[in-house]
């Protein structure tokens, strides 16, 4: 076979592409992925932008990476350590704090301290979570049915669905549809007392998205935090060794030992149809691929509406896609530090440097910086997830030096005027002024930093809008509507075309899902 | 006499009781020893794996030989060639009785050309001195004299140059040498019970406050943390690496012939060196079963976590499985006929498996045999599909660089 002829040809080297080549490989198909930068990764990559001061850049933890995906593709062999990121310190205006820990007595002892009745709440409030977590998570793994389809396919999948919710208690049912309607203010409220507690776990339903904690919809997205905890000792939750881009670089490894080829500088321009079907790709370069199948894993935006003229789709489908919504609304910031930052809450160094610090005191405090982003501006008090992977992982600074990774909402993609370097300049201000309330030594031990803003997710990982999920999270962009009704099921109308990406279902977060299933379909339609 | 009925204290005790959160206090060769310092042992074990575990083993039995014949009565009592065994080398071996049975297994240094540092789990005075008769050899225990850490992961060669006034850059695995960590003297070997890359540090009891205190000053930067003998267990299994009285039973504390090991038996084929020049005991009975083939094997297993998660499935949970390693024997199956038992079992974080080691009969012990585990699911006995590999299960690139 000529060099240039693959029977697979994946578009993309994030996560998702990557583990989709692994699957077509193990299923002995000849497969390219193409990564338009120099490495791969997407948007879990790592990078050593100040000497010895490694930045896991954009996404920064994992969680919901699939078990199944990390014993097929053996990704301990490949090198993939997932290190414990242990607890969560909300630090307080009054120079207290509150700690999640990882066990149980000395966090409910710890919310005691600030509230008795929430102390008791969370046990039940965690169960609570975790059971409609295990009721919801089965109908992840499956491939959306249409429910106005009536293809065999599509029927076998809706009795499918329809008998696993017959399996379901009347009881939990109507906690899911409570869960996926409600807001999760509405949801915290019913629950807890403590502000800084409800802002901190509300702050979980807004992550990558453009809500506030009181917009309906966000208590789902709290619900899948709880998807991680059923996997028990499978769980995935934690920090990568050497960032994501250590996943990704397992992932990579993974494929190319299952025959994969990757080939990075690769900038796709465009998809060759022939005869109606995808049959390969032009590169920027002048190069041309061709094959049988050829899947997408960039976004909804590039991946139907620049790599395939539009002329190939029903107007309807091209439609659908340009009203998915990928509006931006985080942005990052990458510090390298020569010391560790000094908490007022935590003088010292404490245990709970090695876990999540996060800036939420209130669900006021988060509603509001949501409102200014409303309006096109950057919140001037934002909340920040922060971590020091260098306190987790020690090859990540150089000894005795840290890394911190702060995760920063709200920054909208359509900022008022556009974003520019000073508009940059002035987000990262704000969050190391925002920081430097609760740990005043900052400035004075930054060696230098990384604003990342969504401008910039879009301009080096290539997501369009720099949305971190590829498309937010919102009720009607999930399951048999994600990317778009009728092709939720990994194909396209191209035929020969296959979406596999965050933005495909069951969404993003380092799952690996979509990528898996997407080279799954591939299969089923390769006889 | 309340003292006596007191479990000895480690010459570390002042530092690690003090560390020690959870106050879990295990036993080992009469002494008292943290099993783990933290709540959950999932700091401590990554320290192991990734970082730097700081392990008090002083209760580790040790004994100086000494004397013109000390290398033929350790050439006589264990079964590698002692003879060819350079000064600063290290041996790991086990030892048996006239029936080829182990009774223990642990290291032998040779110090000098004259003295050697042996250590086992049990104390093994008796029986070297037994072996002794009428040769010019002195075995001293020095169990209580001499203070051993144990500096193990990945980190761990970095933290000790830092603190150590020569560099370990040059120490090659299983070698030893010596050195000094601030005033006092220490002898480090490039050994461990983990599998990783690590080095065991053997000093005065005397001076074990200040050598504790310097690695710790000299780990900081590298996230040292002390680590418990729980988080060692499941690093051990992981390692394949196996415990005098969990994995096997001494053959001087059987009761039945059917509880007895074998080296190679237990996997050491390695260590029976039938080569070596005279007799050693067990010699007779190991050149027989080498050439009749062994009735066991200790192997790997792996259990499979999609037959395991489909058992748990059964009645509505995800597996349920215990986050340490387990010493508990659970029966191993081959087409509904027991063929042996796991005797120690755990999670392994680094690998995400639910591995075991057992003891497995001939034809089931080859790597690819397909086996079923007893798993315990919802108070059923069920049986979990696994397969037989070998070992280590993990096998770092840095452990021997």
């Amino acid at each position: 076979m000529p060099s240039n002829h693959y029977d697979a040809i994946i578009i993309g080297g994030g996560h998702n592409g990557l583990i989709a080549g692994a699957y077509l490989a193990r299923a002995g198909k000849r497969v390219v992925v193409l990564e338009r930068r120099e490495m791969v990764g997407g948007a879990a990559v790592t990078e050593e932008i100040f000497p010895g001061y490694r930045f896991t850049e954009f996404s920064y933890v994992v969680s919901l990476l699939r078990p199944e995906i990390i014993r097929d593709l053996e990704l301990p062999r490949h090198g993939l350590k997932i290190l414990p990121l242990p607890s969560t310190v909300t630090p307080m205006d009054n120079g207290d704090y509150l700690a999640a820990w990882p066990d149980h007595e000395p966090t409910r002892r710890e919310i005691y301290r600030h509230s008795p009745r929430d102390a008791e709440a969370a046990d039940e409030y965690g169960r609570t979570m975790a059971r409609a977590a295990k009721a919801i998570k089965p109908v992840l793994s499956l491939v959306p049915p249409d429910p106005t389809s009536m293809s065999v396919r599509d029927v076998l999948g809706l009795i499918k669905l329809g008998q696993y919710a017959k399996s379901l208690s009347e009881k939990e049912l109507y906690r899911i549809a409570k869960l996926v309607t409600q807001s999760s203010a509405d949801l915290l409220d019913e629950w807890f007392e403590f502000d800084p507690l409800k802002g901190t776990k509300s702050a979980s339903g807004i992550i990558g998205t453009f809500l506030g904690p009181r917009s309906p919809g966000t208590a789902y997205v709290l619900l899948h935090h709880y998807m991680g905890e059923i996997d028990g000792a499978f769980r995935a939750w934690g920090f990568a060794k050497n960032g994501t881009g250590g996943v990704t670089a397992a992932i990579a490894a993974s494929a190319r030992a299952l025959g994969a080829e990757i080939r990075t500088g690769a900038s796709v321009k465009q998809v060759i149809v022939k005869g109606g079907r995808a049959a390969g790709v032009a590169l920027e370069n002048g190069d041309e691929l061709h094959s049988r199948v050829v899947m997408s894993a960039a976004d909804p935006k590039r991946s139907f509406l620049n790599f395939v003229e539009s002329k190939h789709f029903p107007d309807e489908f091209v439609e659908q896609i340009k009203n998915f919504r990928v509006r931006g609304s985080s942005g990052k910031v990458n510090i390298a530090l020569s010391g560790l930052p000094q908490f007022t809450c935590l003088p010292g160094e404490s245990p709970l440097h090695r876990g999540a610090i996060s800036i939420s005191p209130s669900m006021d405090y988060i509603e509001r910086a949501y409102d200014e982003a409303k309006y096109g501006q950057f919140s001037k008090n934002p909340y920040i997830d922060m971590i020091i992977p260098s306190m987790i992982d020690r090859d990540m600074a150089p000894p005795g030096h840290h890394v911190m990774s702060c995760f920063v909402q709200y920054a909208p993609y359509d900022i008022e005027g556009g974003w520019d370097d000073s508009k940059r300049d002035s987000f990262g201000e704000t969050v190391i002024s925002t920081i430097e309330r609760y740990a005043p030594n900052i400035r004075k031990i930054i060696v230098g930093k990384q604003v990342i803003t969504p401008k910039d997710i879009e301009r080096i990982a290539g997501i369009t809008g720099g949305n971190i999920f590829h498309g937010e999270l919102l009720l009607h962009q999930l399951f048999f509507l994600r990317p778009a009704p009728q092709w939720a099921d990994f194909r396209t109308p191209l035929p020969g075309y296959y979406f596999g990406a965050s933005g495909a279902h069951p969404g993003g977060g380092v799952m690996g899902a979509a990528g898996k299933m997407a080279a799954q379909e591939v299969l089923k339609d390769w006889r | 006499m309340v003292e006596t009925l007191e479990l000895k204290r480690t010459p570390f005790h002042e530092r690690t009781s003090r560390l020690s959160v959870a106050q879990n206090w295990r036993r080992w060769a009469g002494y008292a020893v943290v099993g783990s310092y933290e709540l959950s042992l999932d700091h401590e074990y990554w320290a192991i794996r990734d970082r730097a575990a700081l392990i008090d083993v002083s209760p580790l039995m040790k004994y100086l030989i000494e004397g013109p014949d000390a290398a033929r009565l350790l050439h006589k009592v264990t079964t590698r060639d002692i003879y060819k065994m350079g000064v600063g080398q290290v041996y790991y071996t086990g030892w048996c009785d006239e029936d080829g049975k182990l009774l223990d297994d642990g290291t032998v240094s040779r110090l000098s050309d004259q003295s050697f540092r042996m250590t086992s789990a049990e104390p093994s005075l008796r029986w070297l001195a037994m072996n002794a008769v009428g040769m010019d050899v002195r075995v001293t225990e020095v169990t209580d004299q001499v203070a051993a850490l144990s500096l193990q992961g990945p980190k761990s060669r970095a933290v000790l140059n830092r603190c150590c006034n020569d560099t370990l850059d040059v120490l090659k695995y299983f070698r030893l040498m010596n050195t000094n960590i601030g005033s006092a003297q220490v002898n480090v070997s490039r050994t461990g019970y983990t599998g990783d890359l690590g080095y065991e540090i053997w000093v005065e009891a005397e001076q074990a406050l200040p050598v504790w205190d310097a690695l710790m000053e000299a780990g900081d930067d590298y996230g040292i943390t002390p680590c418990g003998i729980l988080a060692m267990d499941m690093a051990r299994v992981e390692a394949g690496l196996f415990m005098v009285d969990a994995d096997y039973t001494a053959a001087n504390h059987a009761w039945i012939e059917g509880q007895k090991s074998s080296p190679l038996e237990m996997g050491l084929d390695w260590t029976v060196n039938l080569n070596k020049k005279g007799y050693f005991v067990g010699r007779k009975a190991l050149e027989r079963e080498k050439k009749s083939g062994s009735a066991w094997k200790m192997v790997g297993l792996e259990v499979d976590w999609v037959g395991l998660e489909r058992l748990f499935a059964d009645v509505g949970l995800p597996p349920q499985i215990p986050g340490m390693a387990v010493r508990a024997s659970l029966p191993v199956f081959a087409d509904g006929k027991q063929i042996g038992y796991a005797s120690t079992s755990t999670w392994s974080p680094v690998l995400k498996k639910y591995i075991a080691l057992a003891h497995l009969q001939r034809p089931h012990y080859e790597p690819g045999t397909v086996v079923t585990m007893e798993v315990t699911v919802e108070h059923q006995r069920r049986h979990a599909p696994a397969k037989v590999v070998k070992l280590p299960f993990y096998d770092p690139a840095w452990k021997k660089k």
